[in-house]
């Protein structure tokens, strides 16, 4: 299954500055430990010393936040697009 | 003296324009961060909140190396210490810049006369809360378009222009996008503002007619600012709460800084204010801290109180099931420009609130529109919903015992009820049409007298 993953500035120094990638993953933690064997180091990044997402990062499954679906359990499927995106504030 | 006299004499007076230095020292104020005791930046780089890692003052705004935490501005406090005193400040502008060595930028900054706005004493207000010392801030006539985020975008501004940017936006619940459009236009920088398309009509005429790129996006604030995380990713403009937020949110402490010079070097014992992302709240506490630390007042314990919508309060259900971490939740409230459902600086103003003895309240719509009727019955002052929400809030702390009638206490007004007006159109009188002959006015006057 290919997935579109949209990688954020700070993190493109992992992935040789491309801004997307297309990887294979059944669910969000699949999909980090993809990216990980693709560009070792990044799940370092994602994550704190327990495997979960950091908490200042935000990561969303076709516009919709994981914190709405399964976390990081939640299933992809074909043709999904994830996006990771660093916590910002507003008004 | 008293505070109110105080109040009174600094609310009339009127302060110089600007402040004047010599051409000499002007052009010593360039691009270097090298802090002289006289002159030049007072900051010197970025940090980290969460872990502390140093990062050089560019447009960045996570932790990027480490732990995607927040970053923000470090400061030298002891060159602030060394050039600032309470005389200083009162000789400068009667705008934000009267503070500027405790913002983050380096040379001239786009002044529009922002800042410095009326702390009300509200006795009648307070009366009816049952309140004996209380004070409004009103940014519902923050210059120039009414309401706080007028402080945070002339410092955003001032930094992009430093950092080259010739393009600005912003993700905005509104009052963002009127004044990131109306200071660029100001300073001659392109815009391009994104807003969710269900925002009031005072708010998207009050950003179209500074003729920017407006971006009315089919979503909620946080899909609209997630939208705009990735355009901040491609297109390299000034994002004012992205890529430019470190900056952009030091302007708020001037809202902290200014009412303690407002209450005469003092700082009051307990605040009330709105909660959307959270930043306000802590840059209030930062103010006050800051102006503890190089002794322009004296320390003491003020409690911190936020206020949230029911149908949006991420905020205000953590504080209550006594969690550090924020579970979003997807906005339903009139008050929109407080509809943050993934508050960033959430956590911190749940510690801020903690730490001080502060609560976190939240209340429904028709509360909020009773809060707004209430200022504006009270004191003259007409808000939008935030302020509504502010209000409401203030009412239901002193009614749970949570406020003491004797505590000082500053509730923030952060912006202008014109531009909200969907939000009370339905819930105030209407006018008495009457023909332009005194038997006609005797006539209607006597209905008057009679629903009274």
């Amino acid at each position: 299954m290919a997935i579109q993953v949209l990688i954020p500035t700070p993190l493109q120094k992992f992935t040789n500055d491309e801004a997307t990638a297309s990887l294979e993953a059944a669910s969000v933690d699949a999909l980090i430990d993809a990216l990980d064997a693709r560009y070792p180091g990044l799940k370092d990044r994602l994550c704190d010393e327990g495997g979960k997402l950091r908490r200042f990062l935000n990561v969303y499954v076709n516009s919709e936040d994981i914190r709405f679906l399964d976390n990081q359990q939640t299933l992809l499927s074909d043709g999904d697009e994830v996006s990771i995106v660093p916590a910002v504030a507003g008004g | 003296m008293s505070i109110p006299d105080f109040h009174d004499r600094l609310y009339t007076r009127r302060l110089p324009s600007a402040v004047s230095l010599l051409p000499v020292l002007e052009k010593l104020l360039t691009a270097t961060l090298a802090c002289s005791p006289t002159t030049g930046p007072t900051f010197t780089g970025l940090r980290c909140k969460e872990c502390g890692h140093p990062y050089e003052a560019g447009a960045r705004h996570v932790c990027e190396d480490v732990c995607f935490g927040p970053l923000e501005v470090v400061y030298d406090y002891e060159a602030i210490r060394a050039r600032v005193s309470r005389a200083t400040i009162e000789a400068g502008p009667a705008s934000i810049w009267r503070y500027r060595d405790f913002l983050p930028i380096q040379g001239d900054p786009i002044d529009v006369g922002t800042g410095f706005t009326p702390l009300l004493k509200a006795n009648n207000l307070a009366r009816r809360l049952g309140l004996k010392n209380l004070f409004i801030k009103n940014d519902g006539v923050n210059m120039p378009t009414l309401s706080f985020k007028d402080r945070v975008v002339s410092v955003a501004l001032t930094r992009a222009r430093e950092l080259g940017f010739t393009t600005v936006s912003c993700a905005s619940t509104g009052n963002l996008a009127n004044s990131t459009a109306a200071i660029a236009a100001h300073a001659g920088l392109e815009c391009c503002v994104f807003i969710p398309s269900d925002l009031e009509l005072g708010k998207v005429l009050g950003t179209l007619i500074y003729n920017p790129t407006l971006m009315a996006v089919k979503g909620n604030y946080d899909q609209v600012n997630r939208l705009c995380s990735e355009v901040a990713n491609t297109f390299g403009w000034g994002f004012v709460n992205i890529n430019l937020r470190p900056y952009y949110s030091e302007g708020s402490k001037t809202l902290g800084y200014e009412v303690i010079e407002q209450l005469g070097w003092q700082l009051p014992d307990h605040i009330v204010a709105p909660l959307a992302s959270g930043s306000l709240f802590t840059k209030i506490r930062k103010g006050f801290d800051e102006f503890i630390k190089v002794g322009l007042v004296d320390d003491k314990a003020v409690r911190f109180s936020g206020a949230q919508a029911e149908g949006c309060s991420p905020i205000a259900q953590a504080f209550a099931a006594g969690r550090d971490f924020i579970t979003p939740v997807k906005p339903n409230t009139i008050a929109k420009s407080i509809a943050i459902g993934n508050p960033a600086d959430g956590p911190y103003a749940i510690d801020i609130a903690n730490r001080t003895g502060g609560s976190i309240a939240a209340v429904g719509d028709g509360d909020i529109v009773e809060g707004i009727k209430l200022l504006a019955e009270t004191e003259g002052v007409f808000t939008e919903t935030a302020g509504g929400t502010t209000i409401a809030v203030l009412k239901k702390l002193v009614e749970a015992g949570k406020i003491d009638s004797n505590e000082t206490t500053v509730a923030y007004i952060t912006g202008n009820g014109l531009k909200t007006t969907e939000a009370v159109a339905d819930a105030i009188g209407a006018p008495y049409t009457i023909e332009a002959q005194l038997d006609s006015f005797k006539a209607a006057w006597q209905q008057v007298q009679a629903q009274h």
